[in-house]
């Protein structure tokens, strides 16, 4: 086994973990706020808009983990150093 | 000799096609020896014309009689309710992060909008422009802070808690626009990229449903790039700023 199989097989099977870890947490907190958000909601219908639009921003920033564990996968997918290393030997 | 060439323009589903982090910056429209105007670029001019020339249209003829434009009626509410967002979230009364909340929010709102015509490449689904985003917020931080607080103000705010923060201060000073332009980034490539995937999988109808969640993402988008900007910006509290109030 030469080095391009083993960078290779490391790179993709590390892209698959980063993803599936790096999820995990975005989800779990993504649903927590959702959840308060609709309890809010029905407690309070008449500041539903309000919490609407403060729920989207906080949705959209609770995802930035997992966004930061996509950039890295396709880091390791598509611009991998020790790959484009190992190419140029 | 200047060479164009705009075949690659349209973002085609083509089979075997690269995608990959930098392959939107890898098609060069016009080329002119070794200098060369790739698709970003050209496709966030067509945004700046867009937006120029609707801006233009509409306050060309502007009125105050009882029947305007609906183009004046639709950029009005605009105009008004991110000046309202604006002023609530810095605290301020006077109006003086609203153009740079405008500016940032129009420009990434008609990109990510524009995904919906059909294999249109949005400029800010590559990390340069997005990245020139964030300078524009990193140089308005200290803009706005030495503005409303003075040099010495700005300059307190890094040893605020104790003097032993100072490092963690300055990284932070850095990283959290970073963050923005990766957020940014992030969310437009992968709606971009999963889009171009699925495409390749289902051509026809499936593709659809995704790049119409991403109509929602990148308004939403949108709103959080200009809203954080006018949040970092105001963090130095201003001492004395005179009030101009307007509503």
């Amino acid at each position: 086994m030469d080095s391009y199989a083993i960078i290779g097989a490391v790179s993709v099977l590390g892209a698959c973990i980063c993803m599936g870890i790096g999820s995990i947490g975005s989800a779990l907190g993504e649903g927590q706020a959702a959840a308060a958000a609709l309890q809010a909601m029905a407690q309070q219908p008449d500041e539903a808009n309000r919490i609407r639009s403060t729920m989207f921003v906080t949705l959209a920033m609770l995802e930035t983990t997992a966004l930061y564990a996509m950039l890295i996968a396709f880091l390791t997918l598509y611009a991998n150093p020790f790959w484009n290393y190992a190419i140029s030997q | 000799m200047i060479s164009v060439d705009f075949s690659q323009w349209l973002d085609l589903p083509q089979k075997g096609r690269v995608i990959g982090l930098n392959s939107f910056d890898g098609i060069h429209i016009f080329q002119y020896g070794d200098w060369y105007i790739n698709a970003t670029i050209f496709n966030s001019w067509l945004v700046m014309l867009l937006i120029t020339l609707i801006a233009w249209l509409t306050t060309r003829k502007l009125s105050t009689a009882k029947h305007v434009s609906k183009w004046q009626t639709a950029l009005e509410a605009l105009v008004l309710w991110l000046q309202r967002e604006s002023n609530e979230t810095s605290g301020s009364r006077t109006n003086q992060y609203l153009g740079m909340a405008m500016g940032l929010f129009c420009f990434i709102l008609v990109c990510n909008l524009l995904t919906f015509i059909p294999w249109f490449r949005p400029p800010t689904a590559s990390l340069s422009t997005t990245m020139a985003l964030a300078a524009v917020v990193f140089l308005a931080i200290p803009y706005f802070a030495v503005k409303n607080a003075g040099i010495k103000g700005y300059l307190r705010k890094f040893i605020e808690p104790v003097p032993l923060m100072l490092p963690m201060n300055i990284f932070s000073e850095f990283f959290s626009v970073f963050a923005m332009g990766l957020r940014l980034f992030g969310n437009m490539l992968s709606g971009v990229m999963f889009a171009s995937i699925l495409s390749a999988f289902v051509p026809f109808i499936a593709p659809l449903t995704m790049q119409t969640l991403g109509l929602l993402t990148g308004s939403i988008q949108a709103y959080i790039f200009a809203l954080l900007a006018v949040v970092y910006s105001s963090s130095v509290k201003e001492e004395v700023v005179p009030e101009i109030i307007t509503t």
